[in-house]
């Protein structure tokens, strides 16, 4: 499991682990919490293009469905097949296993610090 | 990642209310809700596990926001004849009856329970978003009859042990009393007590929403929080666990049970909602909405259908259905959906055309893709009775 506190963050509750040019990207404690239990993701496939703040995925619980907004331009190079398969594990271990895409980029645009999202999930 | 839809929740009220039990849902790390103004426990932690736990052992609902409203004299059984659209006068004492309060254009205003408590004595159990419309009606329509009407919403705790297990654990609970537990009969009940002394009274329920048997108990406020704990501590070693709205909405789903707001509302007819059978068109004298439900909606009315489909992505509440694959116009609509946690493939009860639900297969639209679903009889799920 990732160090929270290093990872950076978007307002639509998304964590982003940045290594070199390549970004993990998962959904937060917070927003999994929020969704209920996940029973279903669609996770766009390696290859596929994505650009800043569009839907690229979705994630349903049985109560409700989230979208999954890139959080950063570029390519995505990997899908958590393991998540795809057991969708459960976005709730058990969002911040690690429970990742969702890796994205290749070229520019990292500007995001949520720890303490700036855990400011905007207190609100 | 944003909320695209959100789970059912009642019109909400301006000030926030609390459960009696609130602080005992805190300490057991709930998630709330807003639902009709009350701040309810949506799940502990898992709303599948609490799903699946009443399927194959117990759990434990708070009810609390339910409308409780009394009515009593010699007539209020013949208001309740009037007011309703069953034959209340009917049921003998201790006997439940589902029934429906009726507008005059024969919508629905909402679905209840009445429980026959005494000779004169009637308790209607009505939701909670609708409290303040059916204590009004009942008022206005018991007006003509010798009986009384009382909210006693306010002071009236329920609690619902729902599951296979939810006999045999409500009927070992420390201090809980009722003469012949196991000779109540599902939708009858019997008035017991709770406490050292016995000195609180429960009215016993056998009844519930969600497609298990079990039972509602009916209490004061300030013996709620001790029989929740001493519920939860006698049923811990058989399963037992608190289960929250969102369980209680999948569960009632699987068995196919209506929820206002969704498949019931005051544009609605009985018969599209498929609860014809339970306006009584025989009994004697006028009720509210007879001539009109006597007329029927009009020929080209939707009705509730349940739909299957295969894979993961389930239709939900508002989602079109279509007759072909692509293009035309919706032939329905969505009212509820989910991945049903119990048969693992998507479920959803909609409205539609009555040409289209005599088809063989129809098509939910999910977020711009068309995906194939069969029509299938209510409910999706029912248990094996015991």
């Amino acid at each position: 499991m990732a160090d929270k506190t290093t990872l950076q963050y978007t307002a639509e509750h998304e964590w982003v682990l940045v290594d070199g040019d390549t970004a993990t990207v998962g959904i937060t404690e917070y927003a999994a919490d929020k969704l209920g239990d996940v029973v279903y993701v669609d996770l766009p496939e390696a290859g596929t293009d994505v650009s800043s703040g569009t839907v690229v995925g979705e994630i349903e619980s049985t109560k409700s469905v989230g979208e999954l907004f890139a959080p950063i331009s570029g390519t995505v190079v990997e899908a958590n097949q393991a998540v795809i398969d057991a969708p459960e594990l976005v709730n058990s271990d969002p911040f690690g296993e429970g990742w969702l895409i890796k994205v290749s980029f070229d520019a990292l645009p500007e995001l949520l610090s720890f303490d700036e999202y855990s400011a905007l999930v207190a609100e | 990642m944003t909320d695209t839809t959100e789970p059912p929740t009642g019109a909400t009220a301006p000030e926030e209310r609390r459960s009696p039990l609130h602080d005992a849902h805190v300490a057991a790390g709930a998630s709330f809700t807003d639902f009709a103004g009350w701040q309810m426990p949506v799940s502990y932690g898992s709303d599948l596990a609490e799903h699946h736990a009443i399927r194959t052992a117990a759990g434990l609902f708070d009810l609390s926001h339910m409308a409780e409203i009394y009515l009593v004299g010699p007539e209020a059984a013949a208001a309740l004849d009037y007011a309703l659209a069953g034959k209340i006068s009917a049921t003998a004492e201790g006997q439940a009856k589902y029934s429906l309060l009726l507008a005059e254009s024969g919508g629905i205003v909402d679905d209840l329970v009445v429980y026959r408590t005494g000779d004169d004595r009637f308790l209607v159990v009505a939701n909670a978003s609708n409290r303040a419309a059916v204590a009004s009606e009942l008022v206005a329509r018991a007006q003509n009859f010798d009986c009384e009407v009382f909210d006693e919403s306010d002071d009236i705790a329920l609690i619902a042990i729902q599951g296979p297990k939810a006999f045999e654990i409500l009927s070992q609970v420390p201090g809980f009393s009722v003469d012949g537990l196991d000779t109540i009969k599902y939708y009858w009940s019997r008035p017991g007590t709770f406490g050292a002394d016995g000195e609180h009274e429960v009215l016993v329920a056998r009844t519930g929403y969600t497609g298990e048997d079990g039972y509602e108990l009916y209490v004061a406020p300030d013996a709620a929080t001790e029989l929740w704990e001493a519920l939860l501590e006698t049923g811990a070693g058989s399963g037992l666990v608190p289960a929250g709205l969102a369980s209680r909405d999948t569960l009632r789903l699987e068995a196919g049970m209506p929820l206002y707001g969704h498949e019931l509302d005051v544009n609605t007819f009985p018969v599209q909602a498929g609860l014809g059978r339970v306006v009584n068109r025989t009994k004697e004298g006028d009720f509210v909405g007879r001539a009109a439900v006597e007329a029927g909606p009009k020929e080209t009315a939707r009705v509730l259908v349940g739909l299957v489909s295969e894979g993961k992505r389930a239709g939900r509440a508002g989602y079109p259905v279509f007759a072909s694959a692509e293009g035309g116009d919706p032939v329905g609509i969505i009212t509820s959906g989910a991945l049903s946690p119990t048969l693992g493939y998507p479920i959803a009860m909609a409205y539609v055309d009555p040409g289209a639900a005599t088809s063989a297969s129809l098509f939910i639209d999910v977020r711009g893709k068309r995906i194939a679903a069969t029509l299938t009889p209510l409910p999706f799920y029912k248990r094996e009775s015991r």
